[in-house]
């Protein structure tokens, strides 16, 4: 067991870890940020992606050991500072781009990380980037919807059947 | 325009907020002090003796606490089967036990030996690998019709072969349904291969078990679509312990599409265990885990026909299936491939004689049940090919083929030659919608533009119909259920006007805390602020039976009509008293009691703050209180249905098929809120898009899983998905549940595989591929190119 100090949404917070512990379960167990979720064991679903010294990672593909000393931002501290929610997740929200939850947290981390480096994506800018996070609920229809939508674009005739 | 928070709103789901700031609770969030951590060592063969298991080395690991084979689950029952059918001769199907650990056998690759509960998941793990077992791998059942060869490797030894059920349906039918083949026109054959599928939801299972020795009580958290399902199959048959001593738990759930319904081994292990152990005891399941031990989907062999009469009539449909159990009978694994799926063969035709024939298969792979649709998808692919062939044959428009043997508006309610009795529908508008949405009007002109950049187009369409909210329980009792099939709800006003209503219903994704509180809120007249929606915990909501099978509003949204016009009745008694007058004379609106014809009116909460402080009340005629428990078992099933088209271009060069846009025009009925409907439906579409091209769950000849993972089983992902135009403006009210709603949940997934498949083929065949009439899902690039260059 090593100690492993990490800057998580702002807060200096520190664990131990072994060797083998992967960031994405010493967040869940070790720190007990659950909102980062894991939902396969080969780094495809992209439930688990964090952002780390700013960039998006697949946290189940990291060692804690190796991030040592990193700044780390999870679901839980995308929110303003007031409590409401950051452009993106309300977006989600007024797209009903989720359903189940579960694939969210690193829909979310992911789609922020585009619009950071992307501000106006296309939409097929938005799906080619979203290739590494899987969606079993929402068909990706709303998904694409809301991060068009959060980055300022009018997204009200997609998908009706009435355009 | 419908009041935001009322039935027919496009309201915001409430749900999302904790959802999208890390604040969900999932079964594998929660970690109960003192907790021990369970691994299951899982079978490496498909088929296999048992001749030792060594855990000597493996318990002197550090960290291990105990290790668990079958001889401590001898006292204990195996896991039940909630489903049985009897086959075509009358007799019970072959019903083989299936034991929480493998008990002497193993059967599939995944088939749990021996369970390891240790300190920490990582300890579990690595003495796993120290458990030595000695088995003698066994010649494995692997293919179905190989499976049923008299000197074909038996998966359960005690039976007298592979063959679970030998079902007809309708058996009394068959010799006319004969006599009108011998007598048709025309026959149009099909032979076809439904792929078995993976459900995949995003979650993967979790099972913590708990025990209080303060009460002598277990709890399971499990990650379920029905907790008072896995709390009756699994106290009652499985580990004998009684209703209230058992609590069963299924919070935040990350989808289920079926595969969360079922009662599995781990949950009754991790009970049982922490029973044993006085000490919670947690299982998560890995992803690479789930490929060997969730319910798979699907695995159908057809062979299907469909006569036709001189004037292009459908008279006849003869079908037969092989449809796979795997190793063990999961929890409604037999109902699938004949009650769900036999039922629908007539889809939204006339046709007068229909007869089913389906013989269900041990094979020494995973168990296979439910998945989004369930057997009606099956149904709905047979039916919307071999019809889209048949016009081929013919040289008419498919279009027009399936228009003329329509069931027509007038001709409802309609009894089907395959026991069931459609209420409502009207396929034609259903149609027309489709084709106007998609402007298959321009699609010529579309596809002149493909081919001038070497592409073929195609549009396929396919028009499905289903049945939804399984019932009535006295019927599908008599079908072989070992269950009812009502739904309950409980509303619980409180002092102050707010309302706590629980439901046996249950969301995993469904958004049943948003749309629930919209009907109560309508209902009344208050904001939908002031509902709470409960479920997922058998210790608060009353006996209910979970969600699947696009049942939640049918079923459990019909069950909280019933109990909401109970307190509605109780509330206006009250306000007749407090406002001395006579009950008949009583009006609600917008959450405000009046006497007709005055102003003399008092507000909702000046009612419920009477009936809990009834110092002005009539006690002597009426208990204090409001709170009302309904139960709704539905008279019928609900018949949603729709018209599906898939305009897509196929590459020649590549075979591979890349779909342009996707139409869907259901009838759901009445809709409560249009947002969660197109989410619902967008969902389908996806999931029936990725059987059609994508998704392919593989085992080779000797019972392997080759693709066990997100590696080797493909997803659809975002950039393999078009947008959907999504329509569901042509409805035609359920006549006999209080919303007049259908469900919405499995359309997108049942009409969709069929409408995908019949574009590939009308891609090729106006390609001048014209010796393609048929490609088994999924269609991946192999496939299409293999097939268009004869291969």
């Amino acid at each position: 067991m090593t100690k492993v100090t990490l800057t998580v949404n702002g807060r200096s917070l520190s664990g131990e870890a072994e060797g083998r512990t992967l960031l994405s379960s010493f967040l869940r167990e070790e720190l007990g940020l659950t909102g980062t979720h894991v939902g396969c064991d080969t780094s495809q679903c992209g439930a688990c992606v964090v952002h780390v010294d700013g960039l998006a990672v697949k946290s189940c593909t990291v060692l804690a050991q190796d991030v040592d000393g990193a700044s780390v931002t999870t679901i839980e501290g995308m929110a303003n500072a007031d409590g409401s929610l950051a452009t993106i997740q309300q977006a989600f929200q007024d797209h009903h781009g989720l359903q189940c939850g579960f694939c969210t947290p690193g829909m979310v981390m992911s789609a922020a990380a585009l619009l950071k480096d992307n501000p106006k994506p296309t939409e097929a800018e938005v799906r080619h980037h979203l290739e590494g996070n899987i969606c079993r609920c929402t068909g990706y229809h709303n998904i694409v919807k809301a991060v068009m939508a959060a980055s300022g674009q009018d997204v009200s005739g997609v998908g009706i059947a009435a355009e | 325009m419908p009041k935001d928070g009322g039935i027919g709103a496009s309201t915001k789901r409430r749900e999302d907020l904790r959802f999208l700031t890390g604040n969900g609770r999932y079964t594998d969030d929660l970690n109960l002090r003192g907790q021990l951590h369970a691994y299951f060592l899982r079978s490496q063969v498909a088929h296999g003796r048992i001749d030792k298991i060594d855990t000597a080395d493996a318990a002197a690991m550090p960290g291990v606490v105990r290790i668990f084979t079958a001889k401590d689950f001898e006292a204990v029952g195996g896991i039940p089967c909630g489903w049985q059918v009897t086959d075509k001769h009358g007799q019970p199907m072959q019903e083989p036990k299936h034991p929480v650990l493998a008990e002497g056998k193993v059967r599939h690759v995944g088939d749990p030996i021996a369970v390891v509960v240790a300190e920490s998941a990582e300890q579990a793990r690595d003495a796993s690998e120290a458990i030595v077992v000695d088995i003698t791998e066994l010649p494995a059942a692997v293919d179905m019709k190989a499976a049923l060869a008299a000197d074909a490797p038996k998966v359960h030894d005690d039976l007298t072969s592979n063959l679970c059920y030998d079902w007809g349906f309708v058996e009394e039918n068959k010799a006319a349904v004969d006599e009108a083949f011998a007598n048709a026109a025309h026959v149009t054959t099909l032979e076809l291969v439904n792929q078995r599928l993976v459900a995949n939801p995003m979650e993967p299972r979790v099972a913590v078990g708990d025990y209080d020795p303060w009460n002598d009580q277990s709890t399971l958290y499990t990650t379920s679509q029905n907790p008072h399902v896995i709390r009756l199959l699994m106290g009652a048959f499985v580990l004998g312990i009684p209703e209230h001593k058992l609590r069963v738990v299924a919070p935040d759930v990350g989808g289920g599409f079926g595969s969360k319904i079922f009662h599995y081994a781990e949950e009754a292990f991790c009970t049982f265990a922490a029973r044993q152990l006085k000490k919670p005891v947690k299982w998560t399941s890995s992803r690479s885990e789930a490929f060997l031990s969730d319910a798979q989907g699907r695995d159908h062999v057809t062979k299907m026909q469909l006569a036709l009469d001189a004037d292009n009539n459908f008279t006849a449909i003869r079908t037969e299936t092989y449809a796979n159990m795997g190793a063990y009978l999961s929890t409604f694994a037999p109902s699938v491939p004949t009650w769900l799926h036999g039922t629908l063969m007539a889809g939204n035709y006339k046709t007068p004689l229909i007869y089913v024939n389906v013989k269900a298969v041990f094979t020494n792979t995973v168990p296979v049940d439910a998945y989004r649709g369930a057997g009606r998808p099956e149904a709905t692919y047979q039916l919307e090919r071999i019809v889209d062939k048949a016009a081929r044959e013919l040289g008419v428009d498919p279009i027009a083929l399936r228009r003329q043997n329509f069931i027509q508006p007038d001709q409802f309610p309609y009894a089907t030659p395959v026991a069931v009795e459609y209420d409502t529908g009207n396929y034609d508008a259903t149609m027309d919608k489709m084709l106007e949405v998609a402007d298959y009007a321009g699609f010529a002109a579309r596809a002149e533009e493909s081919k001038k950049r070497g592409k073929l187009r195609g549009f396929g369409i396919a028009h499905y119909i289903e049945a939804c909210g399984i019932a009535p329980s006295n019927l599908v009792g008599q079908l072989g259920a070992r269950a009812g099939l009502y739904e309950s709800a409980t509303v619980r006003v409180n002092a102050t006007g707010s309302i706590s209503v629980f439901t046996g219903s249950h969301s995993h994704g469904q958004g049943h805390e948003t749309t629930f509180a919209q009907v109560v809120a309508d209902m009344i007249g208050i904001d939908a602020g002031q509902v709470e929606i409960n479920h997922g915990d058998t210790s608060n909501t009353p006996m209910g039976m979970g969600t699947y099978g696009s049942r939640s509003l049918a079923v459990g949204g019909s069950a909280l009509v019933k109990a909401t016009n109970k307190i509605i009745n109780k509330a206006k008694k009250i306000a007749a008293h407090l406002l001395e007058a006579a009950e008949a004379d009583i009006e609600l609106k917008d959450g405000k009691f009046s006497v007709a014809g005055t102003d003399k009116a008092v507000d909702w909460a000046g009612v419920t703050l009477a009936a809990y402080v009834p110092h002005n009340y009539p006690l002597e005629s009426m208990e204090p209180g409001l709170e009302e428990t309904a139960f709704y078992d539905p008279s019928n099933f609900t018949y949603p249905a729709g018209a599906y088209g898939c305009e897509l271009e196929v590459d020649p060069e590549t075979g591979k098929v890349e779909i342009l846009a996707f139409t869907a025009a259901d009838d759901f009925g009445n809709v409560v809120n249009p947002m969660i409907v197109e989410g619902q439906v967008h969902g389908g579409l996806a999931q029936g898009i990725g059987q059609a091209l994508m998704e392919n769950c593989v085992y080779d000849a000797d019972g392997q899983l080759v693709s066990g993972s997100f590696m080797d089983y493909a997803m659809p992902r975002a950039d393999d998905v078009p947008n959907y135009k999504v329509d569901h403006s042509c409805n035609t009210p359920c006549t006999h549940n209080p919303l007049g709603v259908k469900g919405c949940g499995e359309a997108g997934a049942i009409g969709s595989p069929p409408a995908v498949i019949n574009g590939v083929i009308d891609a090729l065949q106006r390609g001048g591929y014209s010796h393609v009439t048929h490609i088994d899902m999924p269609a991946s690039p192999s496939r299409v190119w293999a097939a268009m260059n004869g291969k």
